[in-house]
């Protein structure tokens, strides 16, 4: 039969976390709330407190939360590397927003800064979301060049300027994962809905005038669920910290089938 | 006995890393057949691979006249001839096929109006041995190595290459000399596991997080030279740690040379473009090691920007919002939000950042690592390295822009090759004794329940600061000395190690304890191999010995770190035949730009 109760150690139980107060002589103070949740415990998630004082912190929300975890408590776990918004591993819920911590500044929100896991997914431990399933629809739409034709013996496949320019934004996504966790028909359908990184991902393959399998993706993608669950919420191109428009993208694939069916 | 259960793996290759070099060697194994696992502690297109901006060189011609012999020249040139000149002649040579290779994997690459791959100018890259300048420089915009790392990774998914991702390599499972596999932590589920293969290709990046203020993601620990060192064996020409000319002030953020390459401009707190005086010919295009110096320079006679006048602006808004949207958005951005400078009206605050090791394992152009016993060197059987981890070596003692992503391409290449033609698919692997798996095991356990007073963000913070003080860009044999003593005490406080996580899962206090070990280790044999060079080359100025000096120092340095922390050092000879007929050896010159 079906749980639909959280395991005991996974439901919120209202009750505040711990609150580590800031030196006492911190002019700027700002509190983070982050969520932590540890899988080996059997104590359920808790939001903690913590007082920073922006004086003493770089500016963006990753350099409060490396702070936090070098100078306060190391057992705040979370993802990050490049720090500077291309590799897209620190993406996760801030002030309500799903977004890249290495790229958004405190300043720009106001009051406690409330940091969350990405939204809708199942929770590995504090802010690290798993994303298995989000790389697997990636993977299921073969995002590889497919041509209809061996290469020249001899150079480049030769594309001209102005197409290029139609896969040259689809092509920069970092795979966050912030526009598919922040769709409401994702959070319904993930395990059928291909959600808007997957999406943009075959888009970018259907635009490159290289790709002879333009026909086949769309058929693939002709599915009631892994493309028509998309409602033009929009949340996507809304959320995206690269200001790509997976929106713009699905809404093609629509009108490509639309036509192709003419 | 252990009280990890460790899970066994068996396989042909197990290849560390999955950036730029361990995605294309991943995908060439598994295109031939070879059971390969590629492990990786981060999402593989999370690899800092994906932060290169400017592009890959390849002497394609697309956009002017071009030769390999050209870019053979160049490399030699830029390594201030501590590079290997059969292994730059091998890349160079390659770099065409490599990059026409990725243009048919799909890379998006930026183009020209007849529809070719567009190239750029990049620093130190010439044609006609000097004489001119080449737009050699391949770029898809400014997020090139974007556009790679995502092409390769799409490629290994085509071939469905084996990934583990989000496991940490701990140590290389060594027995009578060679190398038999890897043990790695699987960070989500907190499980050991233990990979038997024919053969290891390390491709872990470089250790720029040695360093306080550095290009580098968090990530780029160097983990697999730290697990070399931990083996037994050497690491190679460490002393030469590239400073990137544009690295945002204060952030660490990477501007890349592309910028100077379309045109920008650096400028001192007196408007004066001040490279002209440094590098009469190639000015703002000259090697990163001169214009660093050049920087460092201007700032220390008191020429620098800003209130306290420690760094330099540089200058793109002469070259108009088109050229700006079209050529180099992803650093409009980056400046945007890092720097908070609209490119298109004002300059951007930069100074010197770490960006580059060109140090690293020592191999061949197989990919096959090297070590030096008896005055004799030999292979490591069983181990190989390529990418920013591995010393070929093709940058020697500075690496040009553009030339490290074809590195990656074109060895990842080479040793995947290498592998096909020497392995045969499901060869049986010897079971190595337990007294090899059990000091392993136990240095992970001891790390694991490290219960001293010292956090691991504590020691390394000393250790970064160390480093940006004492092996910056110019040297001498005091602040050398101050080093080397700092970071014997930094190693030492190691032993009082204080661990605070317990878990298992996605333990990252723990993660980024043993990967402070490896940059300590790496600290070492990088600040005690510049004070053991008494000569300035490419990357290492020492002020107390200005001069290059063939006569004793045209020789890699190799340097072995034990576990008390010590250092001792041998030599390899430079290789000054290009061991080919189709290009002659460039003989020593005196470098000027």
């Amino acid at each position: 039969m079906a749980q639909f109760r959280l395991p005991a150690n996974s439901r919120y139980d209202g009750r505040p976390g711990r609150h580590h107060p800031a030196a006492a002589d911190a002019a700027r103070v700002r509190q983070f709330r982050v969520y932590r949740w540890d899988p080996d415990s059997p104590a359920p998630p808790r939001v903690d407190t913590y007082d920073i004082d922006l004086d003493r912190c770089g500016p963006m929300v990753l350099d409060a939360l490396i702070k936090i975890k070098n100078e306060v408590d190391a057992t705040v776990t979370f993802r990050r590397s490049c720090r500077e918004g291309i590799c897209g591993s620190c993406a996760m819920n801030i002030d309500g927003v799903n977004t890249l911590a290495c790229t958004q500044p405190i300043d720009a929100i106001s009051g406690a800064v409330r940091v969350f896991p990405l939204p809708h997914l199942p929770v590995v431990k504090d802010l690290v979301p798993d994303l298995t399933q989000f790389y697997a629809q990636y993977a299921a739409v073969e995002p590889w060049l497919k041509s209809a034709t061996a290469p020249p013996a001899a150079g480049e496949r030769r594309q001209a300027p102005a197409d290029q320019e139609h896969i040259d934004r689809p092509s920069a996504c970092i795979l966050c994962a912030c526009c598919s966790t922040s769709c409401p028909s994702y959070w319904w359908n993930s395990d059928r809905f291909l959600g808007p990184a997957a999406l943009l991902a075959s888009y970018r393959w259907i635009v490159d005038t290289r790709d002879g399998a333009q026909a086949e993706r769309l058929a693939e993608l002709d599915e009631a669920f892994k493309l028509y669950r998309c409602h033009t919420i929009m949340n996507c191109t809304e959320s995206c910290p690269k200001d790509l428009n997976p929106a713009r993208a699905i809404a093609d694939i629509k009108r490509r089938i639309l036509e192709r069916d003419e | 006995m252990s009280p990890y259960p460790v899970i066994e793996h068996r396989i042909d290759v197990a290849v560390v890393g999955a950036g730029g070099a361990g995605l294309r060697a991943t995908l060439g194994l598994a295109e031939a057949g070879l059971d390969t696992a590629c492990i990786t502690k981060v999402f593989p297109t999370r690899s800092h691979t994906v932060a290169a901006q400017g592009g890959i060189s390849a002497a394609l011609g697309n956009m002017g006249d071009d030769d390999w012999r050209f870019h053979f020249y160049d490399t030699v040139k830029g390594s201030d001839w501590l590079g290997d000149q059969d292994a730059i002649a091998y890349m160079c040579r390659e770099a065409p096929a490599a990059v026409i290779e990725l243009e048919h994997y799909g890379l998006p690459f930026s183009r020209t109006e007849d529809g070719r791959i567009y190239q750029r100018p990049f620093g130190g890259m010439t044609t006609h041995y000097g004489k001119g300048i080449a737009q050699r420089t391949c770029a898809a915009a400014d997020r090139t190595g974007h556009a790679m790392l995502h092409t390769l990774y799409q490629q290994s998914l085509k071939h469905r290459a084996q990934f583990f991702i989000e496991y940490f390599a701990i140590d290389l499972i060594m027995h009578e000399g060679a190398c038999v596999g890897v043990l790695a932590l699987d960070m989500a589920a907190g499980t050991l596991h233990r990979f038997l293969a024919q053969a290891t290709i390390l491709a872990t990046g470089g250790y720029g997080r040695a360093y306080f203020s550095c290009t580098s993601a968090h990530t780029c620990t160097g983990d697999g030279n730290g697990m070399v060192l931990r083996a037994g064996l050497p690491l190679q020409d460490m002393e030469f740690v590239q400073f990137h000319p544009t690295g945002i002030y204060g952030a660490g953020c990477l501007i890349t040379e592309g910028v100077r390459g379309e045109g920008g401009i650096l400028r001192n707190s007196e408007g004066e473009r001040f490279m002209e005086r440094y590098a009469p010919n190639a000015r703002d295009l000259a090697s990163r090691d001169v214009v660093s110096r050049a920087m460092t320079i201007e700032i220390r006679e008191g020429r620098g920007v800003g209130a306290l006048r420690d760094h330099l602006y540089l200058h793109l808004e002469h070259l108009g919002a088109d050229v700006i949207a079209k050529r180099l958005p992803g650093i409009a951005e980056t400046a945007k939000i890092f720097a908070n400078v609209d490119v298109t009206r004002a300059p951007i605050p930069v100074q010197p950042t770490v960006h580059y090791n060109m140090g690293g394992i020592p191999c061949n152009v197989n990919g096959q690592a090297l070590t030096r016993e008896g005055g004799s060197e030999r292979i490591v059987p069983g181990l190989m390295a390529i990418g920013e981890a591995a010393c070929v070596s093709v940058h020697g003692a500075n690496r040009l822009g553009s030339n490290s992503l074809l590195d990656l391409v074109v060895f990842g290449r080479a040793a995947a090759a290498h592998c096909a033609g020497s392995l045969r698919p499901g060869a049986a692997i010897a079971e190595p004794p337990t007294r090899v798996m059990d000091p392993l095991l136990a240095r992970f356990d001891r790390f694991r329940s490290a219960a001293g007073n010292r956090p691991a963000a504590v020691l390394r913070d000393a250790m970064q600061r160390a480093m940006q003080r004492d092996a910056a860009v110019f040297r001498t044999a005091d602040t050398l000395a101050e080093g080397c003593e700092a970071l014997a005490g930094s190693f030492a406080a190691l032993r009082e190690l204080k661990i605070s996580d317990r878990s298992l899962v996605f333990n990252t206090d723990l993660v980024e304890a043993l990967e402070l070990d490896n940059l300590l280790r790496q600290s070492l044999a990088t600040i005690h191999s510049a004070r053991n060079r008494t000569e300035s080359r490419g990357a290492h100025a020492r002020e107390d010995f200005p001069a290059r000096d063939d006569a004793n120092w045209m020789k890699h340095s190799l340097a072995w770190v034990n576990d008390a922390g010590q250092v001792r050092f041998d030599y390899r000879p430079v290789e000054r035949d290009t061991r080919s007929g189709d290009v002659e050896a460039i003989p020593p010159q005196i470098r000027a730009y």
